[in-house]
């Protein structure tokens, strides 16, 4: 077992077999994140998985996040990959325009992924393409939005006994 | 109460126990006179099956409610029953999420009447501070409440003090209240039939 796994070897490795495809490389707080075309997004998690170095057989957290000013690429969707053996954890985003949110299911990869991308649909409305069961999971099914995209206010809409001002909001807040 | 000790026993006769008050009525000897719906009235209302409905913090000062310290059973709570269908006080405590709605609605269908409902606490009242898209903004949206305690969460005093408005409530109900076109006409606004 090699323990010495770093963060260097990783991004040499996946630099020599995808070359420029993978952008924006970061290390906050020591963890190596970058960025997949949304179309490689399997290819690259099925080549961290199989290598027998890299060895990414697990995944930590799947999520879904949505930037309104990056234009073309609004909603990202973000994987989080452990390397158990050496410890090793990675970040990987890929990102899609808001009118299109397709992006393959990692559920053929990691049967974990499931509700994870379940719970990122309900939330951000991404259509996970291949998915087995791509409906809610945590919100009411009658629910005909998705309450994480930023447009949507965070209070509930449907009650009328707030008064705004008494919340610095409406009103003479205006 | 008599008077006499048994000295043979560690156990002496427990003289503090106390009694409702009659309703009013007419005595004479052997027998007394008074209304039905006092009557109905006063036995219901000493004798509520509590069915608590706890999600959160309020759940956790209910426990403390019931207790030997604030003990609930001094109201004739004794039982707290966790079958809907014994029950005749639904007690809401707690932050019901919009997911749960069916479910604490299904629990009010499965009651008989006569059944009560308190809602203890902000969120189950309004919501509280949830006004999110995913959190009830009160349960009286999906089951007509009879009381509500406020208080985020509220003390067991506060919980003892919406549970004697509800002994209020029932023991001055008409017994002919669940049949009249008000309380149908109540439950027609909720859906329920």
């Amino acid at each position: 077992m090699d323990m010495g796994l770093t963060n260097e070897i990783v991004k040499a490795k996946l630099t020599e077999k995808f070359g420029d495809a993978l952008l924006n490389w970061e290390e906050p707080y020591g963890m190596l994140t970058f960025e997949a075309p949304s179309d490689l997004n399997l290819k690259v998690m099925q080549y961290l998985h199989d290598d027998g170095e890299l060895g990414f057989t697990f995944l930590t957290d799947l999520t879904g996040i949505h930037y309104p000013d990056n234009k073309g690429s609004e909603i990202g969707v973000v994987y989080h990959l452990h390397n158990l053996a050496a410890n090793v954890r990675i970040r990987m985003k890929v990102f899609t325009d808001i009118n299109t949110p397709d992006i393959y299911t990692a559920t053929s990869l990691f049967p974990g992924a499931n509700w994870m991308e379940r719970e990122t649909f309900d939330f951000y409305g991404i259509n996970f393409v291949g998915h087995p069961d791509l409906r809610r999971i945590l919100n009411v099914d009658e629910m005909d939005y998705f309450p994480m995209r930023k447009e949507f206010p965070l209070e509930d809409q449907s009650r009328s006994d707030k008064d705004d001002e008494m919340f610095g909001r409406g009103g003479s807040y205006n | 109460m008599s008077d006499i000790i048994y000295t043979g026993r560690p156990v002496k006769f427990n003289n503090k126990v106390k009694m409702v008050e009659p309703p009013p009525g007419v005595e004479g000897e052997g027998f007394f006179v008074t209304k039905l719906s006092e009557v109905v009235g006063l036995g219901r209302k000493n004798s509520l099956w509590p069915l608590p409905f706890a999600t959160s913090c309020c759940g956790i000062e209910f426990m403390a409610t019931m207790a030997s310290h604030y003990d609930l059973a001094r109201f004739g709570s004794e039982r707290v029953g966790f079958s809907p269908r014994q029950c005749d006080l639904l007690m809401v405590m707690g932050t019901i999420a919009k997911k749960m709605g069916p479910v604490l609605r299904q629990v009010y269908l499965q009651m008989a009447e006569p059944r009560w409902v308190m809602a203890v606490g902000a969120c189950a009242s309004s919501g509280g501070i949830f006004d999110t898209y995913s959190v009830l903004q009160g349960i009286d949206q999906v089951i007509p409440v009879d009381v509500y305690v406020p208080g985020c969460p509220p003390r067991p005093e506060a919980i003892l003090d919406g549970f004697m408005k509800i002994q209020e409530v029932v023991g001055n109900e008409s017994i002919r209240r669940r049949n009249g076109e008000q309380y149908q006409a109540l439950l027609s606004e909720y859906g329920i039939q």
